[in-house]
């Protein structure tokens, strides 16, 4: 059978929820979004819930910034039964040299000279030691903390995105994969899914995260993208005593306090790492937890380890997503995001549905374009986990 | 009664919560484990699992063994942090 829409979104992470809730409200159009598993199956529901306006490039300062005033409003403005999980306890980014500290200051002036309002701000060891007794501060000369920096739980996010789309009568299908874009001449016409139907459209949004690039293939796009697995694993809850998510870029590790009250510990260790479609865990990750996390906080060698998971980051040359038109008409992108994809969903969602619409978009994602790999200008975002 | 019988001990939700969930148009357990965090705490499902299958096989009219679990995640129990300390070295 052969079906009409007016737009297809792929994937059901909560950047094509975000986008196919904004769409919605904009145009009263037929608006399908397909998801090979279920909501949030891919790098969305398998991130580590970090929201935070502490980047180094502009463009994710301005992006998150947005994002996490979204996030602040998100129940009342999707109208969700639920808090979607917010609980902003702030970042503390641990600085292990002068070097680190200067690149902090910079980016605190960054951030400032972008949103007024940001609170961005440097500790010493004083501090640091007065916010996190249990931390151990060999070798710390200094960090960065924003206090309004968080958490928010990435299903409820995605599901608050993808109630409201489906009440501003969007279709969600599950369980359904796209195996194949068609094309007519320089211009996208449909999708085929796995179970041979066609389905007709003038606009492909390719939001599928690090499986993108299989779907860029589809057209003849050779997109700059490649998978690395990254693993978390979290502990068992425990009372409430850690204020801020720690993080030491130095180190590669990331630690943080869930409103469950369970701990989520992550090492990256992209030398290592699988650089392909595998979405598996390994129980070498257990041991680089275990010996990092309890040398950043010794009294964490008592925690019990419940459950651990892995997921892909989809990385880009430069660390940063892949935003907006391509030279194929009506095929748009939003993938790329390397790792910090989750907290920026809400501007973006606005942003893309602005591009669809034929609008300027209310932050202007130019310099994210897939064109800048070809002309060079790339704007590496060095502050990944 | 609902209201008053624990289906998931670790994260405290009761069958009126599971029920609700599935009012709501949820059918797989993916998608319900992500919702109510069923199959999340410390017991990882071993009390909850089944029962949330019965429901959903329940609701949907499909027999339980037609109904797809979610991915089992080490360890298989818990484990303390101290205890795999000093195991494994990358190679």
């Amino acid at each position: 059978m052969n079906e009409l829409v007016d737009a297809v979104i792929i994937g059901g992470g909560i950047h094509g929820c975000a986008i196919a809730c904004s769409l919605a409200q904009k145009s009263r159009q037929k608006i399908l979004l397909l998801e090979k598993k279920y909501l949030a199956a891919g790098a969305t529901g398998r991130c580590a819930a970090g929201i935070r306006q502490q980047f180094g490039t502009e463009i994710n300062i301005r992006l998150a910034t947005a994002s996490i005033k979204k996030f602040e409003q998100l129940q009342d403005e999707l109208d969700y039964h639920r808090n979607v999980g917010l609980l902003q306890h702030g970042y503390l980014m641990l600085a292990y040299s002068q070097s680190e500290l200067k690149q902090y200051q910079e980016n605190a002036l960054l951030q400032k000279q972008i949103d007024a309002n940001n609170q961005t701000s440097l500790l010493g060891v004083d501090e640091i030691s007065e916010m996190v007794p249990q931390l151990n501060l060999k070798g710390v000369v200094g960090a960065s903390y924003n206090p309004k920096d968080g958490h928010v739980d990435p299903f409820l996010a995605t599901d608050a995105y993808a109630t409201a789309a489906r009440r501003r009568g969007v279709e969600i299908r599950t369980d359904t994969e796209v195996t194949d874009i068609l094309l007519q001449g320089e211009r996208v016409c449909g999708v085929v899914t796995h179970k041979g139907e066609i389905i007709h459209t003038p606009v492909v949004v390719n939001a599928a995260g690090a499986f993108g690039s299989i779907l860029g293939k589809k057209v003849g796009i050779d997109l700059p993208l490649y998978p690395e697995r990254h693993q978390l694993l979290v502990s068992e809850p425990l009372e409430m005593f850690l204020g801020p998510t720690i993080i030491s870029f130095f180190h590669g590790a990331c630690f943080k306090q869930t409103p469950q009250g369970s701990l989520i510990l992550g090492v990256g260790d992209p030398q290592h790492e699988i650089k392909a479609l595998n979405e598996r865990s390994s129980w070498q990750f257990l041991g680089d937890v275990a010996r990092k996390l309890t040398y950043h906080m010794p009294l964490l060698e008592n925690i019990s380890v419940i459950r651990q998971w892995a997921g892909l980051y989809d990385m880009t040359p430069d660390a940063q997503g892949i935003v907006g038109e391509t030279g194929i008409e009506g095929f748009y992108l939003d993938l790329g995001w390397s790792g910090h994809g989750f907290q920026l969903a809400p501007a973006i969602g606005q942003i893309m549905a602005e591009i669809i619409c034929g609008e300027k978009p209310f932050i202007d994602v130019r310099v994210l374009s897939l064109e800048r790999f070809a002309r060079g200008e790339l704007i590496p975002e060095p502050y990944c986990v | 009664m609902e209201e008053d019988t624990i289906v998931c001990r670790c994260e405290d939700l009761t069958l009126a919560d599971i029920r609700s969930v599935l009012q709501r148009g949820y059918t797989s357990l993916e998608e319900i484990k992500r919702i109510t965090r069923c199959c999340m705490g410390p017991c990882q499902g071993r009390t909850c699992r089944d029962l949330v299958v019965k429901e959903i096989a329940r609701s949907s009219g499909k027999k339980i063994e037609d109904i797809g679990l979610t991915v089992f995640r080490p360890p298989v129990k818990p484990i303390k942090i101290k205890c795999l300390l000093g195991v494994w070295e990358h190679e």
